[in-house]
């Protein structure tokens, strides 16, 4: 069957005669890093089989409306369609959802966003299938929008899903709102007597999209059990199958999905997109189904950060004590639930960020509207509260004229503090010191577009000032600005969320030579966890050779890559596993060879470079001669230590794992006349707990530092008040070129956390916090600008 | 129509070539050359660059028709026929430039192009020669190293006749 495979195994060799190295701590190159820089990787927009037809999706162009009938009489008459398909097709479930199935698979009698799935084509050209679904003919009524939290919450305002049945239903103030979670400790009240100093603001979010590159796509093949198989770029294999089985009629087992090359993810992966269309399809037309989105469709295609708007009181004392912090965060999620409710979480707990306040009465608001759907994005909830309370310290700070980041070091948290949740952090949390070490580094030249050239006459690099080759200035009427921030994350799934992983491990002769094979489901999205499993197989099973076999569900979930959690989780099932396997290969050799060598009965004996050693590092046998002809083969679940939800009043609870926190100064050089803004530096400090891959590490933060600052200055999907997107390319959805991001040093602190793996802590999420409110506090150093707004455009910059 | 080209050295011919492909159409779906990829058919992104006839352009720009007798050069051309990587593709992963690596093949041929005409850049030559090419993963800091690398392991190419073509403007 001619069918271009996905991604093959990729096995890495740590090089002949390096016994095991390339473990825990170093940076190995990745295993599928040749295949990618060769064009060879197969990406899930490159599949391909001999027999496939083309799948296209009509897409609803009202944000709301009724749909009076669809006809599909015409589209069927295009030559080389094979099928088309709309709700009345569907064998089973009609509705399907991460949290709450509220997201119909294609519109029933009524569409609540622009963009939302009516109907279906498959055809034998791609091109063929657009000019087909263009000749369906729905019968639309246009609706009244809801657009903010005032017309949805409005009395009159039309209920977006007026059968809504989920847990939250019964406790939200009106049926547009997806969930409120307040986090109430202390009295505020009564402190705010105690303040001497009192700040205010209201910010506002945009809302940001992930932007990857390699677009929503996949193939899907009809099988001869009446199953289908699904090769697909995803970010969580098992719920993307937990939520197609009710769609398509079948039981789980008769849908597998296999990890097709994804091209970044950063939650947006995280929600079906084509999956179910591509499967439906597929089983209707009993042949194998291609769909790509087109970068437009990309846009509608998938869920986005959530917009948000903030306001936010905090007391101080005169010597820069917070005593109360209040604030009110509004969450746009969009028509449908997608992981709302989890974002509201976030916000809430980690609203008033990495400081110790005695009181704090918070409340987080996630909406229903008509706007996109929102979900989950790098940050996830974290981002919009770190751009609001990282202003409100800077504010307080010039209240109380106080160094900015001595106000944040005053009030920073530490090993031990209660957060406003009643959590203890109980592993280092370094605030103080990351925002010491961003502090401390030596600021860049100031008016670097000035040099002598050989001649030792002054010239002006234009592509060091803001507004580059463009031409705009040469440096009359540029300002430089500093600023700092620091966030804080949560790593893992929270509030009760049963999170886990599945590891298979096999340790085998291969040719005369011990080789591990790691399965797992775990979602390679670009950011290299199939470079950390097989680093910790090598420390964990001394063997170099190791194949990571790819993703699918005949092994067990690994749950979502998001969260910064795969390092954590799958890694951890990694380990797990392996030091299983290893007790099994000492109990082999115990057996084989106890007899002939006592050695075999320490207590501490240790597998490295290919053999079994003593404690006092004496070969005892190679790992060839233990397992002979045996292959030791297990398959374990990792879970990482209970949470449980917050309370629904008051928020209190255990709800988090584990926190990160990442510091970062930027510096920025602003042209105040044209308002253009040019990042000159971005420096960052994180706490990573143990560095397992340093290469990895910093490579994960400074790709989040730049979507920061995409935040910050450029990136912002536009929404009219009609609930449609008026920027959906990439010539009008800005994102960082690499003109737009400057040089970013990294520090790196790694204080163990005693209850992780290795003493590691996630990494991705914490840098594309800060950045964002770094970079407009040195906007604003620069301008004077009091900017409550990101991204910060060129209109709220400039002079008069 | 049909459409003649040669790609990476080799003569190719496709057959009942819709007017409306772009390049890009052809080499991934009717070639089987998935290497250059496909992320906003639009031009912004450069994750469809190849090299026509030694100039970069974007494959999902050009249409179909205008390529035909031209010689294209694809990521899948840059390594020896014995598998022995191009600097260019060493440096990348060595310097850990590839995390999803859906940029990576445009922005190799960016790279390419840059090093042929500019042996040794200086940062801001390449970061003017790359900011066609979008990656949303790696934040370019390890993709600057990459480039950095993979110039110091390049032999001096006889002097340039356009430099980096930008250059410093005097002041009056
Ligand atoms: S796909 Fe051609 S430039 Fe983006
Ligand atoms: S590595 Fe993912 S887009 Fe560049």
């Amino acid at each position: 069957m001619g069918v271009v495979p996905p991604p093959a195994g990729l096995t890495q060799r740590a090089g002949a005669g390096q016994g095991t190295e390339g473990g825990v701590g170093t940076s190995p190159q990745r295993p599928d890093g040749v295949l990618k820089v060769t064009g060879e990787f197969a990406y899930s927009s490159d599949l391909w089989h001999q027999d496939m037809l083309w799948g296209h999706t009509l897409r609803s162009p009202h944000a709301h409306a009724e749909i009076r009938a669809i006809d599909i009489s015409e589209a069927l008459t295009v030559p080389g369609v094979h099928c088309v398909l709309t709700h009345a097709d569907l064998p089973a479930a009609t509705h399907y959802g991460l949290e709450f199935q509220d997201q119909p698979v294609l519109a029933v009698d009524r569409v609540r966003y622009q963009g939302e799935p009516v109907a279906l084509v498959a055809a034998d050209h791609p091109e063929t299938a657009r000019r087909a679904a263009e000749r369906i003919r729905v019968d639309y009524v246009p609706l009244p929008v809801v657009h903010d939290e005032a017309s949805a919450t409005a009395p009159e305002a039309p209920v977006l899903h007026p059968d809504r049945d989920d847990h939250h239903a019964e406790h939200v103030p009106h049926p547009n709102v997806v969930h409120v979670q307040p986090v109430v400790s202390g009295d505020v009240e009564a402190a705010r007597a105690e303040a001497e100093v009192v700040v205010r603001g209201s910010y506002t979010v945009g809302m940001q999209d992930q932007a990857f590159l390699g677009p929503e796509s996949g193939l899907a093949v009809p099988a001869e059990d009446g199953g289908v198989d699904l090769y697909v770029a995803t970010q969580w294999l098992h719920v993307d199958q937990r939520q197609l089985a009710p769609v398509l009629g079948l039981p789980p087992e008769r849908v597998r999905l296999t990890l097709a090359g994804v091209g970044g993810a950063f939650g947006a992966r995280e929600d079906l997109s084509m999956q179910a269309h591509a499967c439906l399809l597929a089983l209707r037309a009993d042949r194998p189904v291609k769909m790509v989105y087109n970068r437009y469709e990309s846009f509608f295609g998938h869920v986005h950060r959530h917009p948000a708007r903030l306001t936010y009181e905090h007391g101080a004392t005169r010597d820069g004590r917070l005593v109360y912090v209040t604030g009110r965060i509004v969450l746009d999620g969009g028509a449908y639930a997608s992981s709302s409710p989890a974002v509201v979480g976030n916000a809430a707990s980690l609203g008033v960020g990495p400081y110790r306040v005695p009181h704090v009465a918070m409340e987080a608001v996630g909406l229903y509207t008509n706007n996109p759907p929102c979900g989950a994005m790098r940050g996830f909830g974290a981002v919009q509260a770190c751009f609001a309370y990282e202003a409100q310290m800077d504010k307080l700070a010039a209240a109380l004229g106080l160094d900015p980041v001595e106000l944040r070091q005053r009030n920073a948290l530490s090993q031990g503090t209660a957060l406003p949740t009643g959590q203890r952090v109980d592993a280092p949390a370094p605030v103080a010191e990351l925002l010491r070490l961003v502090k401390a580094r030596p600021l860049p030249p100031e008016r670097p577009w000035e040099a002598l050239d050989g001649g030792g006459l002054p010239t002006v690099d234009l592509r060091a000032l803001p507004g580059g080759l463009a031409n705009t200035t040469h440096g009359e009427g540029v300002v430089r600005g500093v600023g700092y921030a620091v966030g804080i994350k949560n790593v893992g799934f929270s509030e009760g969320f049963d999170d886990y992983s599945t590891a298979r491990v096999r340790l085998a002769v291969t040719a005369g030579e011990p080789q591990v094979t790691v399965h797992t489901a775990m979602a390679e999205v670009g950011q290299g966890g199939v470079t950390v499993h097989a680093q910790i197989a090598r420390t964990e099973l001394g063997v170099g050779q190791v194949s990571i076999l790819p993703a699918d569900t005949r092994v067990g979930s690994a749950g979502s890559t998001s969260a910064s959690r795969q390092t954590y989780m799958t890694g951890g099932a990694v380990r797990n596993t392996c030091v299983a396997v290893r007790a099994e290969v000492l109990r082999l050799g115990r057996e084989r060879f106890a007899d002939q060598h006592p050695g075999w009965s320490d207590a501490e004996l240790r597998l490295s470079d290919g053999a079994v050693l003593a404690e006092d590092g004496t070969v005892l046998a190679g790992l060839a001669e233990v397992l002979g002809d045996t292959a030791i083969d297990l398959e374990l679940e990792f879970r990482h230590r209970p949470t449980e939800p917050f309370d629904r009043v008051t928020g209190q609870g255990f709800g988090h794992v584990q926190y990160s926190f990442c510091a970062h100064r930027a510096v920025v050089d602003v042209d105040v006349e044209l308002g253009l803004v040019k990042v000159v530096e971005l420096a960052a400090a994180q706490d990573v707990g143990r560095a397992i891959n340093p290469q990895a590490v910093r490579g994960q933060i400074h790709g989040g530092s730049t979507q920061g600052l995409g935040l910050a200055v450029l990136e912002e999907i536009l929404v009219g008040p009609d609930g449609t997107i008026r920027n959906p390319s990439f010539t009008d959805y800005l994102i960082p070129t690499i003109l737009d991001t400057p040089p970013m040093p990294v520090d790196v602190l790694e204080l163990a956390d005693p209850h992780a793996p290795y003493g590691l802590r996630g990494v991705g999420e914490a840098p594309t916090l800060s950045a964002t409110p770094a970079i407009v506090a040195a906007i604003r150093q620069a301008t004077g600008l009091d900017l409550t707004r990101v991204p910060v455009r060129p209109e709220h910059l400039a002079r008069g | 129509m049909r459409l003649e080209l040669t790609v990476n050295g080799r003569p190719h011919s496709a057959d009942d070539v819709w007017e409306g492909e772009s390049l890009l159409y052809v080499l991934r779906e009717r070639l089987g050359l998935p290497g250059s990829k496909n992320a906003c058919e639009q031009g912004e992104c450069g994750s469809c660059t190849v090299r026509m006839d030694g100039d970069l352009v974007c494959a999902c720009l050009v249409a179909a028709g205008q390529a035909e007798g031209a010689e294209i050069r694809t990521v899948e051309g840059m390594a020896d026929p014995d598998g022995q990587l191009a600097p260019l593709q060493a440096a990348f992963v060595e310097a850990g430039a590839v995390q999803c690596g859906f940029c990576t093949p445009g922005l190799l041929l960016a790279a390419e192009e840059l090093l042929e005409r500019v042996p040794r850049p200086a940062d801001a030559d390449i970061r003017e020669a790359l900011s066609g090419n979008l990656c949303r993963c790696t934040g370019y800091e390890n993709i600057l190293d990459a480039v950095r690398l993979a110039a110091t392991r390049t032999p001096d190419a006889p002097a340039p006749t356009r430099t980096s073509g930008l250059t410093p403007e005097r002041r009056p």
